[in-house]
């Protein structure tokens, strides 16, 4: 019997886990930490919204309020949505290309665990004298004039969490690139696949300007650096065109892939192919480039000039255009198909309308001189929320559902998920709706309390019901996916409408993912095999030996010494604590050192042989072959 | 892939770096990251750019007054030549001239090393002028954009030189061979940043 | 059915949306009942882009809706596999070229207005005599107050800005310590004071203040800068040109004016031992001190930005400012004690009384 087949420990499970560098544990590891991460930043916003009920509140304190809205911000967007999506895009991408893992697994883990323990250290701070205030957005003079050591978590947990990113996205790039399965042009890649390459292209060029930032301010707030000292020639503005750099293709960074997941939900629930599918892939890979464009948009009041506000405001009134064209191709998919309103084609029909409300309004904040009296108010919370919102959260939910099959083999419960979604969903728009209004009405952003009398109090209060009915929209959805774990197999292709690749394969998945590499002979290659009644995909090759990757512990030491180091580095500046220096150094010494191992010695991986395949086939499935 | 075929000069591929799945992977992946590179001296060149000569009120360093030309050709010379060094290290790689390549590996790290002499000596003598780490936003700048490249030069030199320690005994076969050219596309990719560097820092510097 | 009800309320919302823009909030802070010329164009931008907008979302929700309801499966049939359709060459232009042309119709009036309210080209010019023409506001934005400097009348307040109506009012921005921004909701749009250079730009007052619930507009600080952030308010009072002449001459008027340390009011001299430091009591001068200029005082709307202007609130604050305000200044670095000590009560009563009764309208 090999010893694929027998049943692990528990303690040989976490191993497992821990060395592994399969894409699809990976991706479970990252749907996890990023839905644990999601779940604090929902609570920490649960809480300001506690303390805005109602004017003068004291809930919650000024300076704590600050630590929350900055953690807040910072959590969802790196380490809740980007985990997610990046869960959505390790599972998925390889299956849908047919390849049977990415182009470098060991890098695969490195990205997973940098992300985790930078993300860990960052919540650290919360016990280790408070977390960052300064905003998500930490702008240079009152970043280094913050005391005590908040920014200084931001700035190493979000360096360290944004090298696994990096390290992530450049795997996506390489992996789509060349490990195609053989008939896949790019021109049937899924659209899922064609927005994680070029998300992949966006985190390759926008995270380096953040690195650089974050750089600069640790070098100001440690080593006496004068990048952001006005007063010794330097200029803080120069952190806010870094960080909007990184900071609005960051936002494209989220939505592009949010915007695949619906490009494989809608087709699949209408039981028609993707509209305009090259205008859909023009528009991807127009976004991607205009994202890097536009960043000024975030810098109206900063008194550029008026040619600068301008020229920024037209371009990003620009990225109108290919996201529109995306929408109308959507509903032209929906157009003469056959609606099935599932739980994910939920989300998806939700998802539309929300959208193109939070669209509208950001074309509103491009106008620059509208922008003078939207900026930094409620206005653009409400604009940001809605996209944000109402583009990711609804892309992630409802693709969870559509997923769960592929990740977990079992499906979600129908009847929790669509009311999950209509508690969500409304709540939603209760919260943020009425947000547009506080702004209009003179209400700014990152306020920790508000006098009576301005004509505010309604809608806060009102804003505060829709977040607790957010909250318990999460709690139901948590618990659906908790009671899943005790539903029957889903087998293979369970919605019976899957178009793409990764519907294909037979469940449980084989840690190989395909026994024979597909030949593709178009665009929804399944679709197109099961219009001719065929029970399998054609195949590209006889069943051989493959060759996998070994697990590795590596990742995860070379991560541990950074998260080692990094405290080191936190406490260094401090003259009460000659010991740091020395923690700092031991850090390095182990990351450098198990980098050197890693090179030093030859990894190979290993082949699983024809006979071993059968067998761990026949054990998964039964014999008699697939189901 | 049998990664214990003995090849011999005449079986070897031509281009051995991308011969087998994995090794065509590193070279596409190892391009990539030189792109995420070139974003990051980018922003490190515009801060630059834009702090230089900047500083509190009547500092007398600038970029006229601080920089020589000649000590800065001389390291440019040095790695330059290193660049062109690693090019016939990675020909005699793919001649399968294992010797020959350990060879001239060897010597670019000798001219490396030479140029991260010079640019030692170069900080310690504006250090000891005055023109410290904190001294002003332009110094911060400068020692940021010039020390991260100087950084990633001794990073090559310890990745080329593990290199050459690790593949003494095996010699060259089709899982080190990748290994060494992604080394050397990154010793060349640091060359061009020093153009870069050279030609905006100091030739911009001093001749303005 | 339950989408159609979905959709009933979107759209409801947004018909309500169009009936509150016209007339929501209060007229002393909402950008929507703008107060001088550039709110007023403002709002103007925010009419027709919400007009064009909610023509987009209209049209999307019509075909949208259509499409949903025709093409259900409950009433396509359970087993139809519908046409499968590559694209539309005509609908992808048309619906790229008509949303072109609806940003062009945007774009035009706010490149316009975005050129026009960086025209400050005004506050250069002077008269026959060399003195400047336009009324300039040096406004520098601290921890956590607001400081409004008259240059050109050599006239210094805080807190509660005093305007002419009527006319531009161009302002100098500053942050003397972390970035703020100045905004006044309901009479333009904001703009930011950096540490690192001045930032120029005008609004116009069209409305005279003593109506208003408070008599003063509101003022924002508009910029995370630290923990009292929210507290950071500030007051506009804007008045008839003549009003505003006399306000200035009054200010002109305090010129010499000191807290006397040997005087007999024991509010005087506590606030010249412990106050004058960084609070100056007359009106007359440059700005730059390190605390508010305290000699409109009793004019003021608020105590500290945000509080009811009282003696009781007043006597608070004096005695532990570092509890309304966590963050501020007047507080020694450990955040413990204000910097000028432990006053007795005695002195605090009679310190309010004083500091209440610094007026130039009285």
């Amino acid at each position: 019997m090999s010893s694929y087949t027998q049943k692990k420990g528990f303690g040989a499970n976490v191993w497992d886990y821990i060395t592994t560098v399969d894409h699809k544990k990976l991706a479970v590891m990252y749907l996890l930490a990023g839905t644990l991460f999601f779940a604090i930043a929902g609570f920490e916003a649960l809480l300001m919204r506690i303390q805005l009920m109602k004017p003068n509140n004291d809930f919650i304190s000024a300076g704590f309020f600050n630590e929350l809205l900055t953690m807040h911000g910072t959590t969802m967007l790196f380490l809740a949505a980007t985990p997610l999506l990046f869960a959505f895009m390790n599972m998925l991408v390889p299956l849908q290309i047919g390849a049977r893992d990415v182009a470098f697994p060991f890098l695969n883990s490195l990205g997973f665990w940098l992300f985790f323990l930078g993300a860990v250290f960052l919540h650290l701070s919360f016990f280790m004298g408070g977390a960052p205030d300064a905003g998500w957005t930490s702008y240079a003079s009152l970043s280094l004039y913050s005391p005590g050591h908040g920014i200084d978590f931001y700035v190493l947990g979000l360096q360290i969490s944004g090298a696994g990113t990096l390290i992530s996205g450049l795997n996506f790039i390489v992996t789509i690139i060349t490990m195609r399965a053989p008939g896949m042009t790019f021109m049937r890649m899924p659209l899922f696949t064609w927005t994680a390459l070029v998300s992949s292209a966006l985190i390759l060029f926008a995270f380096p300007p953040l690195t650089i930032g974050l750089l600069m301010m640790l070098f100001d707030r440690m080593f006496g650096g004068n990048f952001f000292d006005h007063t010794m020639g330097g200029n803080t503005i120069i952190w806010e065109h870094l960080f909007w750099i990184f900071g609005h293709p960051e936002v494209y960074i989220l939505i592009l892939p949010a915007f695949g997941l619906f490009s494989e939900i809608i087709p699949a629930f209408s039981r028609k192919r993707l509209f305009g599918y090259s205008s859909m892939v023009f528009a991807t890979i127009l976004i991607g480039f205009l994202g890097f464009m536009v960043w000024a948009h975030h810098m109206f009041t900063v008194g550029l000039g008026p040619t600068a506000n301008a020229i920024f405001a037209v371009a990003t009134m620009a990225i109108a255009v290919p996201t529109g064209m995306k929408v109308f191709n959507w509903i032209l998919t929906l157009w003469g198909g056959s609606i099935k309103v599932t739980t994910p084609m939920l989300y998806a029909l939700g998802f539309i309308p929300s959208f193109v409300a939070g669209g509208v309004t950001g074309v509103m904040q491009a106008s620059a001189p509208l922008d003078y009296q939207l900026h930094d108010s409620y206005f653009i919370v409400a604009h940001f929320h809605y996209v944000i919102v109402g583009g990711i959260v609804t892309a992630i939910f409802g693709s969870a559902h559509f997923y769960w099959p592929i990740f977990f083999n079992r499906m979600l419960n129908e009847t929790l998920g669509k009311l999950t979604f209509w508690i969500f969903f409304i709540g939603f728009h209760l919260t943020f709706f009425v947000q547009h209004f506080l702004g209009l009405m003179g209400m700014p952003r990152r306020v920790f309390t508000y006098m009576e009398g301005q004509g505010w109090d309604q809608f806060n209060f009102i804003s505060t019901i829709g977040a607790l009915m957010m909250g318990v929209g999460v709690i139901i959805m948590v618990i659906n996916c908790l009671l899943s774990i005790k539903g029957e197999p889903a087998g293979r292709d369970p919605w019976g409408d899957g178009r793409t690749l990764e519907w294909s394969i037979p469940q449980p998945i084989p840690f190989y993912n395909f026994r024979q590499t597909p030949l593709v002979r178009g665009l929804d290659p399944w679709w197109i095999e099961k219009q001719e009644g065929n029970k399998e995909m054609t195949f590209a090759e006889p069943v051989g030996d493959i060759h996998m990757p070994n697990n590795s512990a590596i990742p995860f030491v070379i991560s541990l010494g950074m998260f080692i180091a990094a405290f080191g580095a936190l406490y260094h500046p401090d003259a009460d604590k000659p010991w740091s220096i020395y923690i700092l150094i031991g850090g390095l010494a182990i990351t450098f050192g198990a980098m050197i191992f890693r090179s030093v010695k030859d990894d190979h991986g290993f082949h699983l042989h024809k006979e071993e395949i059968l067998e761990i086939e026949e054990h998964l499935y039964g014999k008699g072959g697939n189901k | 892939m049998d990664f214990n075929t003995k090849f011999t000069p005449h079986t070897w591929p031509d281009h051995p770096e991308q011969a087998t799945m994995e090794g065509k992977n590193k070279v596409v992946g190892f391009w990539i990251f030189l792109a995420c590179e070139v974003v990051l001296f980018a922003s490190l060149f515009a801060t630059y750019l834009a702090l230089k000569n900047k500083g509190p009120a009547g500092m007398e360093f600038t970029t006229q007054s601080l920089f020589e030309l000649p000590l800065a050709f001389a390291m440019t010379m040095l790695l330059l030549t290193s660049s062109l060094t690693s090019v016939y290290a990675i020909y005699h790689m793919r001649n399968f001239n294992f010797k020959a390549m350990q060879t001239w590996f060897g010597i670019t790290l000798l001219l490396g090393l030479g140029f991260l002499g010079l640019e030692i000596y170069e900080f310690y003598h504006y250090v000891h002028k005055g023109f410290t780490f904190d001294q002003s936003a332009f110094s911060t700048a400068f020692y940021s954009l010039v020390g991260t490249h100087g950084f990633h030069v001794t990073l090559g030199l310890v990745w080329i030189s593990t290199l050459m320690i690790r593949n003494a005994k095996r010699g060259l076969n089709l899982y080190n061979a990748p290994k060494f050219f992604v080394a050397a596309l990154y010793w060349h990719f640091i060359d061009v940043v020093w153009v870069f560097i050279f030609t905006v820092v100091y030739l911009m510097g001093v001749i303005g | 059915m339950m989408k159609g009800l979905k959709k009933w309320r979107l759209f409801s919302l947004l018909t309500v949306m169009m009936v509150f823009l016209s007339g929501c909030g209060e007229d002393y802070i909402s950008a929507l009942k703008p107060a001088g010329q550039v709110g007023k164009e403002q709002f103007n931008l925010l009419l027709l882009a919400t007009g064009i907008m909610t023509l987009v979302v209209v049209i999307v929700s019509v075909i949208y809706l259509l499409a949903f309801v025709k093409f259900r499966r409950s009433k396509v049939g359970e087993n139809v596999i519908p046409k499968q359709v590559e694209g539309s060459h005509t609908l992808e232009v048309i619906w790229t070229v008509i949303p072109i042309i609806l940003l062009l119709i945007l774009a035009v009036p706010v490149v316009t207005a975005t050129y026009k309210f960086a025209d400050v080209a005004a506050m250069d010019e002077v008269d026959e005599n060399g003195n400047k023409t336009a009324l300039t506001v040096n406004v520098t934005a601290k921890l956590y107050w607001w400081e409004f400097e008259y240059p050109n009348q050599g006239i210094v307040t805080s807190q509660e800005l005093v305007v002419p109506t009527g006319q531009k009012v161009y302002f100098n921005l500053k942050a003397a310590d972390v970035k703020h921004s100045f905004w006044i909701p309901a009479i333009g749009g904001k703009m930011d004071t950096n540490v690192d250079n001045l930032n120029k730009f005008y609004l116009v007052f069209d409305k005279e203040s003593k109506d208003l619930k408070d008599g003063v507009f509101y003022g924002k600080c508009a910029e995370l800068c630290g923990p009292s952030h929210a507290l950071m308010d500030f007051k506009v009072k804007a008045l008839s040109p003549e009003a505003f002449d006399a306000w200035v001459a009054s200010m002109k008027a305090t010129e010499g004016k000191v807290a006397d340390k040997a005087s007999t009011d024991l509010g005087e001299a506590t606030f010249a031992k412990s106050c004058l430091g960084c609070h100056a009591v007359s009106g007359s001068g440059a700005g730059g001190t390190p605390g508010p200029n305290l000699t409109t005082f009793g004019d003021r709307n608020r105590v500290a930005g945000f509080l009811e202007h009282n003696e009781e609130n007043l006597k608070a604050w004096i005695e532990n400012p570092g509890e309304f305000k966590p963050g501020n200044l007047m507080m020694n670095p450990e955040g413990t004690a204000p910097v000028y000590g432990d006053l007795s009560d005695e002195e605090i009563e009679a310190l309010a009384t004083y500091i209440m009764g610094l007026s130039v309208e009285k």
